[in-house]
């Protein structure tokens, strides 16, 4: 003990990934403490979590100016809970795992965070929606911290070509929460010696960023779209006929669909759009629920995917130059662009009228043809003539699409959850509401859109079932979500029958 | 080669006398080795102690120049039964490996070593994989100390106490005609640190020495009657030899301050010595260098315990605490009868006032340090109260997933485990029976395949007993390590021999992935002092299996498919193998991306290639990531579409392996999926043509 001061090591944590480079922050900033004079120990848990688990580093620090020769404070090997003084994640969620570890509290941690999201493998595996808010996490990272310097470190080592290790060490330097300057950290990287100008310009945009402390994570209100003049007549008049509330989801609805057939289509939708808000005004409860959320799922039914939008979209030229561009190639470089497609026969058949497309299925020699032709999957480089060729030939199909017989089927599927909507809705609004979320348990393809369709079916009959009912809408939620919690039927299955 | 590479370190070995070594525990390790005229080195890889294999085998040069032989045993036993070479000569010699697994495995051969005891030392350095990070079952390697009678070192965790373990264990060693073990913990292993070096000694007998001038002595060979005179001589004369030199050389330790020291004490492992002080010090009860009001009893050495010590640390203290890690309390039960034997009425607390199970760390060992002083000294040992915290537990545990292990990005055998989920939807699920390596993650999501993994190697010795007439037959796994280390005879021998009808897939990737890319036998790659390239299959059909198949590229969902059905339906009686190779892409990214590099800049002709998804075309089921489960298969961030489902979304990190586009292919995906590739240094025909179909798409594109 000196100057009647107790002593005391500084602290710091690093939660990472494994293969993030953990260690390599670790190194820098042990380098950056020994050669400003202090004693430093640092050691990590690596093993089994080295294949892409959440690890931990530790470090520990104490000035050495002053001790006699031999005097060595005891170093720890692992932090103590509510004892650390700089905590540092390469990502979001880690930032909060270390506050639920309590290694972040706030009588004393900087919380280093880094706001980019790698999502666990069970916000992945959702058949819907599974994320963790981003905006919730960061609320508890401050909360906890002392201090917090939240920013997307990741996007700025990609947009220095380095890596989250050197935009973190800015962020530390930045913080000021070691007694080390930012020149002491930048040496530390230079005597590292590997990819030094891409390190120490990440560094630079860690540092700024720190300085400015809390830069929101990404946005997540979309930005307004700008409508094509074409289609500036049809969104004028729904904007006119349409509540405010709407217009949001009709200004991606209309282009949408005017894009997947023509401005006819979009009018097609608003026509059918206008029976609901008729019911919403009548029914609802000013929200515009009942209307918003079927103007979001009647467009995206009504934009179906086929293979005339696979091909459309496929075709882009701007998506072609997106891809290229996201691939960063040297001049010179060449880029090739394939499609993985697995061709069906039922694709065929749905694209000709009705009475044909039976005809094709139920023929024993088109049954034989659709076998040789779906055996295997089939590669088609897009960036090549005869590639894109053949999807320019099937572009050219959407003039026969409206008397197709998938168009029929699916015009009648709309028509009749449609009326299923505008059936229950006078009985019991909340229950309209949650039955049109249900239209989202039909998704995916092959398979799994099977099952999604069975699945709303039931839906739709229990709705009709239970109109009028207590707990009507709240069944019927748990029915979606049970829809969507396994991708084999059995919660659903299970609730169904419970 | 493997993952993490040593070369520029071990020019650390070379430090001479008075110099200062910084580094990780593990090098100095190696270096306390050398320093102590070790002879011969062997061991098995396997987390925390993997480096130190790796160190060494990079080392190689430097330990040829001090006549070190080397050796990346075929296992554990193997590891132990070679210090065999101890025990007639005074050579000295160290094995390593991951414990307790490591040291289940060796336990045979360390048995007869330690009946029949040596000449020269005898150190078995393990990893103790215990606590956070670890990657087995929790158990202690303390209890194979007390069944075969070796000594136990677990020093203070500083790379000065480690290395001076090392030196000393050889010496007690010698000094008892005993093995000793000394216990590393994971954190110990990876422990940057700095200490003073010594000279690297050479020993000045050989062991070429040995091998030219043979010895024998039957009454060291554990066969009856001399076993018996064995154990008789391990308790008469080596345990007090131990006991004489633990003493003599004071390779425990007392802490404490002379004038306000309290009237209890702590006894402790060495590991545990840094947490203990740093809890004291957070309850105001010593200060940062180790300056201590509790008297300190640190046990570098956990067995043997010596008596006379413990009588004379509790002399005048009402109470002691026993820091001990891991259950049973050994160390705790054989104190109360030290105690009790010599009728000293001192308390001893231990798993009383600390959890009987789970890592002590730092928080645990202050609460039960806190807990003991209360009893003594109430109103002493106070810490700050904890800041009041406003986040509330329940909602943590919600919104923070737990992020297990899983496959790496482009990892070869994710598509087997693909392949194996297609084949269940046809055939219905079977008994999965895992092994120990990275295959045993398919026992999680999103594959969630696999009922029990018994240790490594032994994944088709785990089926054994599925032998009744059924409709379906038992799968088992194993990785290529598994199957050098035991899993040829365990399993595929014992398969035949019991004429088995199951099947088994050999996950073949070239490397002992798991424990950080060792070379295996069968590993492809050329290695300049191993002999690899020794095919698995021609193993399997050495010992008698008829039906085999090989599956040149895991990534080809499709054969994959294929051979995994036709191997669960087909009539053929016998084992069924099925070997899938694949490079893993850990290693291969490791090995191609340099290259890639260094052609490109050359000039030469290069492919790069990734998958995306079309963010369009996606409707956001994520069929594709639950049959994958990629690091580099995401999802978006943002939805800005109408749909409020995220879309999936394939990142930079993605490599290229393929298996996304086979997975459209082959389980009927969406049509979102698309491959890029990247031509660096095209040909000058392929440029010609792209250049030409460029200028026709660009025409048809404006017609639009």
């Amino acid at each position: 003990m000196s100057n009647g001061q107790p002593q005391r090591v500084l602290s710091i944590a690093i939660l990472a990934m494994g293969g993030e480079g953990g260690g390599v922050l670790a190194d820098w900033i042990v380098d950056t403490a020994e050669h400003a004079g202090w004693l430093a120990q640092s050691t990590s848990a690596p093993g089994v979590a080295q294949r892409t688990g959440a690890t931990l580093y530790y470090i520990e620090l104490f000035p050495a100016a002053g001790l006699a020769t031999g005097r060595e404070p005891v170093f720890a090997l692992m932090p103590v809970a509510g004892d650390v003084d700089v905590v540092i994640a390469s990502e979001l969620m880690e930032a909060t795992r270390g506050v639920q570890r309590g290694l972040v509290t706030s009588d004393r941690t900087t919380l280093i965070a880094s706001t980019n999201r790698v999502f666990s493998i069970f916000e992945k595996i959702a058949l819907a929606d599974g994320r963790v808010a981003a905006s919730e996490l960061l609320e508890l990272c401050r909360k906890a911290a002392k201090t917090l310097v939240a920013a997307d470190m990741a996007a700025m080592a990609e947009r220095a070509g380095s890596v989250i290790s050197a935009s973190l060490l800015g962020a530390v330097a930045g913080s000021q929460a070691l007694p080390f300057a930012a020149e002491a950290f930048r040496d530390a990287i230079r005597r590292g010696g590997i990819g030094v100008a891409p390190s120490l310009a990440a560094f630079e945009l860690g540092l700024a960023a720190a300085v400015g402390s809390v830069t929101p994570p990404m946005a997540d209100a979309a930005s307004p779209a700008a409508f094509d003049p074409s289609l500036a007549a049809v969104v004028q008049r729904a904007e006119q006929e349409f509540p405010a509330a709407v217009h949001v989801v009709l200004g991606k609805a209309l282009p949408l669909l005017a894009d997947f057939q023509d401005l006819a289509h979009a009018e097609d939708y608003l026509a059918r759009l206008a029976a609901i808000r008729d019911v919403d005004r009548t029914y609802g409860d000013g929200s515009w629920r009942l209307l918003t959320e079927t103007a979001r799922y009647l467009a995206l039914d009504m934009a179906y995917e086929d293979v005339v939008r696979v091909a459309e979209q496929k075709l882009r030229s701007d998506r072609i130059s997106r891809i290229r561009a996201s691939l960063q190639p040297a001049p010179g470089d060449i880029v090739q662009v394939r499609e993985y497609l697995r061709p069906r026969l039922q694709e065929v058949a749905d694209l000709l009228p009705p009475a044909l497309g039976r005809a094709l299925l139920g023929s024993r020699w088109a049954a034989l043809m659709g076998r040789l032709m779906t055996r295997s999957g089939k590669i088609v480089r897009t960036t090549s003539l005869l590639g894109f060729l053949t999807f320019y030939g099937m572009s050219r199909l959407r003039r026969f699409r409206r008397s197709s017989w998938r168009f029929a089927r699916e015009q009648a599927l709309w028509n009749e959850w449609l009326e299923a909507v505008e059936a229950i809705a006078p009985q019991d609004y909340d229950l309209a509401c949650a039955f049109v979320e249900c239209r989202n348990v039909v998704k995916g393809y092959g398979e799994i859109q099977e099952l999604g369709r069975r699945n709303f079916d039931l839906i739709r009959q229990q709705a009709g079932a239970l109109a009028g009912r207590p707990e009507a809408a709240r069944r019927i939620d748990a029915l979606r979500r049970a829809a969507l919690d396994d991708d084999t039927g059995e919660a659903f299955n299970r609730l169904l029958a419970g | 080669m493997a993952e993490r590479s040593f070369v520029a370190e071990v020019e650390k070995l070379r430090l001479g006398a008075g110099q200062e070594f910084k580094g990780e525990g593990i090098l100095a390790v190696t270096k306390a080795l050398l320093q102590s005229g070790v002879s011969y080195v062997a061991g098995y890889q396997g987390a925390p102690i993997s480096h130190l294999m790796d160190v060494l085998s990079d080392a190689q040069t430097v330990l040829g120049e001090l006549g070190v032989h080397f050796e990346a045993s075929a296992s554990e036993a193997t590891a132990a039964a070679t210090l065999a070479a101890s025990v007639n000569y005074p050579l000295r010699g160290a094995v390593t490996f991951k414990s307790t697994v490591g040291t289940n495995v060796a336990s045979d051969a360390l048995a007869n070593l330690a009946s029949g005891g040596v000449t020269g030392g005898a150190l078995i350095l393990v990893g103790e994989d215990y606590g956070e990070g670890s990657s087995i079952l929790q158990e202690r390697s303390h209890a194979f100390a007390m069944k075969s009678q070796m000594w136990l070192l677990d020093p203070r965790p500083n790379l000065p106490s480690i290395v001076a373990a090392v030196e000393t264990g050889f010496a007690l060693s010698e000094a008892s005609s005993t093995p000793v073990m000394l216990e590393l913990r994971i954190r110990a292993c990876h422990l940057y640190g700095r200490f003073t070096c010594k000279d690297n000694r050479r020993s000045a007998f050989t062991l070429k020495d040995a091998m030219d001038h043979p010895v024998r002595d039957v009454a060291r060979i554990a066969l009856p009657p001399a076993t018996f005179a064995h154990e008789r001589e391990k308790v008469e004369q080596r345990w007090p030899a131990a006991v004489k030199f633990i003493e003599e050389h004071r390779l425990n330790e007392f802490f404490s301050t002379d004038d306000d020291a309290l009237d209890v004490g702590i006894v402790l492992q060495g590991g545990m010595y840094n947490a203990v002080v740093r809890s004291l010090e957070l309850l105001g009860l010593a200060d940062a260098f180790g300056q201590t009001r509790v008297p300190l009893y640190v046990l570098n050495v956990t067995y043997p315990l010596v008596d006379a010590e413990f009588q004379r640390f509790v002399d005048g203290k009402r109470a002691i605490l026993i820091v001990e890690e891991g259950q049973p309390e050994f160390i705790e039960q054989a104190v109360n009868t030290i105690l009790r034997r010599a009728d000293l009425q001192t308390r001893v607390h231990g798993k009383d006032v600390l959890p009987m199970a789970g890592e002590y760390t730092g928080a645990v060992i202050k609460e039960g340090v806190r807990r003991f002083l209360e009893r003594y000294h109430p109103g002493l040992g106070q810490s700050q109260p904890a800041a009041p915290t406003a986040v509330s537990a329940a909602e943590l545990a919600v919104k923070v997933h737990s992020r297990p292990p899983s496959f790496c990005t482009g990892c070869p055998e994710r598509p087997i485990f693909a392949a194996m989920k297609l084949v269940e939807r046809e055939l219905g699920s079977h008994h999965v029976s895992c092994d120990i390596g990275c295959h045993l993650f398919s026992i999680l999501p999103p594959f969630n395949i696999g009922a029990t993994t018994m240790g490594y190697g032994l994944g088709a010795a785990s089926a054994a007993a599925f032998q009744a007439p059924s409709a379906k037959r038992t799968i088992s796994f194993m990785g290529d390590g598994g199957f050098w280390h035991n899993g040829l005879t365990s399993g595929i021998g014992n398969a035949v021999f019991n004429k088995s009808d199951n099947v088994v897939v050999i996950v073949d990737n070239g490397y002992a992935a798991a424990t950080g890319g060792q070379d295996v036998l069968s590993s492809a790659a050329y290695n300049a002092t191993r002999s690899t390239r020794n095919p698995i299959a021609r193993a399997v059909k050495g010992v008698g299996v008829r039906w085999v198949r090989t599956v040149k590229r895991t990534y080809d969902i499709e054969a994959m498919r294929r051979v995994l059905t036709e191997a669960l339906t087909t009539k053929a009686g016998g084992p069924k193998v099925v070997i899938a190779q694949s490079e893993c892409m850990l290693n291969k990214q490791r090995r191609v991306r340099p290259l890639m590099a260094r052609l490109a800049k050359a000039g030469k002709r290069v492919v790069r290639q990734r998958f995306g998804v079309d963010a369009d075309i996606c409707v956001g089921d994520h069929s594709c990531i639950r049959l994958s489960g990629c690091p580099s298969l995401s999802i978006a961030a943002d939805s800005p579409g109408l749909r409020k489902d995220p879309v999936t979304q394939v990142l930079n990190s993605c490599v290229g392996c393929g298996l996304c586009g086979e997975l459209a292919h082959a389980a009927a995906l969406c049509p979102s999926f698309y491959r890029a590739d990247v031509i660096s240094n095209p040909g000058w025909l392929e440029r010609r043509w792209e250049w030409f179909s460029g200028h026709v798409i660009a025409r048809l594109q404006q017609r639009g």
